[in-house]
């Protein structure tokens, strides 16, 4: 094989597990818009809020220790234990459903039958009392994130990749990151098993009905309030997934919320009503970023990949509004 | 002319005295939605174990909303009931969730079919037992619904959203029966169909009826069809009730025959005399 053929092909591959990343993001989005018609902006805080009380958890830290020292004038910040990475995984995802609940009693219950927009600006309110709330409880320090997961390039990959070259070629082999393709299949598995609940379950089937037809739904005793924490529990569940990734890959820091900025064009892509949507908008968009900024970026001067996803997405929405794989309007008069 | 039927209470004339025994009271009902329309302005009525009664009335007279009330699906459209008491089985159930009804065995079938588009006909079904537990009743109680839709089995696993009105029509009563309900609120079960799919319909009503013995409370336009099937029924106006009685003896009526089902023996009625007919209505509440 030809270097040029080869590098194409790393290209793709890097583009596709951090593709897998974005469809993470979108993926929470994709959630709840299709239970309950609420586009999320809290999705990327959420995310954020998750991985900090991981982090949290893990190093043993306590919780609003900066409020405590200000207002008793103590100094503590620390437990003085860790915990186990898995230990602190469920802790936070506990604390992710907490927050479900807890949304849906004080927010949603009030909201029944608002408009779409209303709901819409109430989860802005809530991304940003969310992020003061995660700062004060946690911190605004930037904090690693060490879940014991492998990273750096994987030698045995480099490797295999160099024999793939003609012989005699100056090909060092291709580099890819041990913890991307954790994370993909991390995504993976998440994908088949919310499919497989959402299918096969009462409660998925429940799901799936109020995404249709809430009142119908009402109608044949399904409880709204109980699907909604449902809901956003798994949004919380996939939330906690992407940020402990994005976490290990780039720090835990305030900037983490901002991914749900690269969900954005996943969603206009794969449509907001998919899940398979998210899972392949992501890696298009990831795939796409990484092909165009490999060999259109030297050209026009590099640092294609902070806009080249957006381009894409007006495209989408001017020639398929719906996206890829949003749910086709069935209309029957 | 009934006025003695009328005159009567209509707890005192059950749809069969066998089954006499009043399972739903409506009395003095009082709706308001978003706190300031009223829609219903004191409806009372009772509905007998194992029959079939019929509210009628014409568009905006306040039957889906009586059905909405008695369910508790009002709740989730800012409608409220301010006066009167709505008894199921002795019990108040004016304020419940539609779901504490469903658990009661009243479950309302929403006018507009409301099928699940996106899930199967099959799925719609077993949505239906959502709050039930047992899976082998679930199961026996599917093929009974098939038993008597036999158009929704050959549909089984067709997206909802693609089958017919009727298809749907039936799938939305089938999803219903699958709670084992001791009574189905039927909203407008004719609606945008074709008469003899509204024949078939009601027919597969009433054997559901008298097989399963599921009471039926059902809101209808078509007043031909209603009354034929029915055992009772109320008429609605401006959300009161203007009249009621046994079907047979509302079908023979001068007036409901002359303003519900277009009938008159006595050729065009001056305007003088539709309002002596608005005079004589009574009140019921």
């Amino acid at each position: 094989m030809g270097v040029g053929l080869l590098n194409t092909i790393e290209v793709i591959l890097n583009g596709l597990m951090t593709g897998v990343m974005y469809s993470l993001v979108a993926l929470g989005f994709v959630l709840i818009f299709k239970a309950s018609g609420i586009f999320n902006y809290a999705q990327g805080v959420m995310s954020l809020f998750a991985a900090l009380t991981l982090v949290g958890f893990q190093s043993g830290q306590i919780p609003f220790a900066e409020l405590i020292n200000a207002v008793f004038g103590t100094d503590v910040h620390h437990f003085g234990f860790t915990m186990p990475a898995i230990l602190a995984t469920l802790c936070a995802l506990a604390v992710m459903v907490l927050f479900a609940i807890i949304v849906e009693r004080l927010i949603l219950k009030h909201l029944v039958n608002q408009e779409p927009i209303i709901l819409f600006m109430a989860t802005i309110g809530l991304a940003y009392f969310l992020e003061g709330f995660g700062d004060m409880m946690w911190g605004s320090d930037i904090k690693t994130m060490d879940l014991g997961l492998p990273q750096g390039g994987s030698f045995w990959f480099e490797d295999v990749t160099k024999t793939w070259a003609a012989e005699g070629s100056d090909y060092w082999g291709m580099y890819v990151d041990v913890l991307d393709v954790i994370a993909a299949s991390v995504a993976i598995c998440l994908v088949i098993a919310l499919t497989l609940f959402s299918q096969y379950t009462k409660t998925g089937r429940a799901l799936r009905a109020v995404a249709d037809d809430h009142q119908a739904a009402l109608s044949v005793g399904i409880s709204l309030r109980y699907i909604w924490v449902v809901t956003w529990a798994i949004a919380g569940l996939v939330a906690l997934v992407a940020g402990s990734m994005w976490g290990a890959k780039s720090g835990v820091q305030f900037s983490l919320s901002l991914i749900a900025l690269k969900a954005l064009p996943v969603l206009m892509l794969g449509g907001f009503t998919s899940i398979p949507g998210a899972i392949v908008g992501g890696m298009m968009i990831g795939v796409g970023e990484k092909l165009f900024e490999f060999y259109v970026g030297p050209m026009v001067g590099g640092a294609t990949e902070n806009w080249f996803a957006y381009v894409l997405a007006l495209v989408f929405l001017v020639f398929r509004p719906q996206g890829l794989f949003g749910d086709k309007i069935i209309e029957r008069v | 002319m009934t006025d003695a039927a009328i005159a009567e209470p209509p707890v005192s004339t059950p749809a069969d005295p066998a089954k006499g025994e009043p399972l739903l009271q409506v009395s003095n009902v009082e709706v308001i939605y978003n706190h300031v329309i009223l829609v219903l302005k004191g409806v009372s009525l009772t509905v007998p174990k194992g029959g079939i009664t019929a509210i009628l009335g014409g568009n905006g007279a306040g039957k889906t909303t009586t059905l909405k009330a008695i369910s508790g699906l009002l709740k989730s459209e800012r409608g409220e009931v301010t006066k009167g008491r709505i008894l199921y089985r002795g019990a108040d159930v004016a304020a419940q969730d539609p779901a504490e009804g469903v658990k009661r065995g009243l479950i309302q079938v929403m006018e507009g079919r409301h099928c699940f588009e996106h899930l199967t006909v099959e799925e719609n079904l077993l949505t239906g037992a959502y709050t039930r537990s047992n899976s082998a009743d679930v199961k026996r109680d599917l093929e009974m619904v098939y038993e008597y839709f036999p158009r929704l089995k050959e549909r089984r696993t067709s997206q909802a959203g693609y089958t017919s009105g009727g298809e749907q029509q039936m799938c939305a009563i089938g999803r219903a029966l699958m709670s084992r309900p001791e009574t189905v609120l039927l909203d407008e079960p004719s609606m945008g169909l074709a008469p003899q799919l509204v024949e078939q319909i009601f027919e597969i009503v009433k054997s559901v009826n008298e097989q399963e013995g599921v009471t039926f409370l059902l809101a209808e336009q078509n007043t031909n069809v209603a009354l034929r099937y029915a055992h009772y029924g109320y008429i609605l106006e401006n959300g009161r009730v203007v009249m009621d009685g046994e079907a047979k003896a509302l079908r023979e009526n001068q007036d409901v025959k002359e303003f519900y089902l277009g009938m008159s023996d006595q050729g065009r009625k001056s305007f003088r005399d539709v309002r002596s007919y608005r005079r004589r209505k009574r009140w019921l509440s």
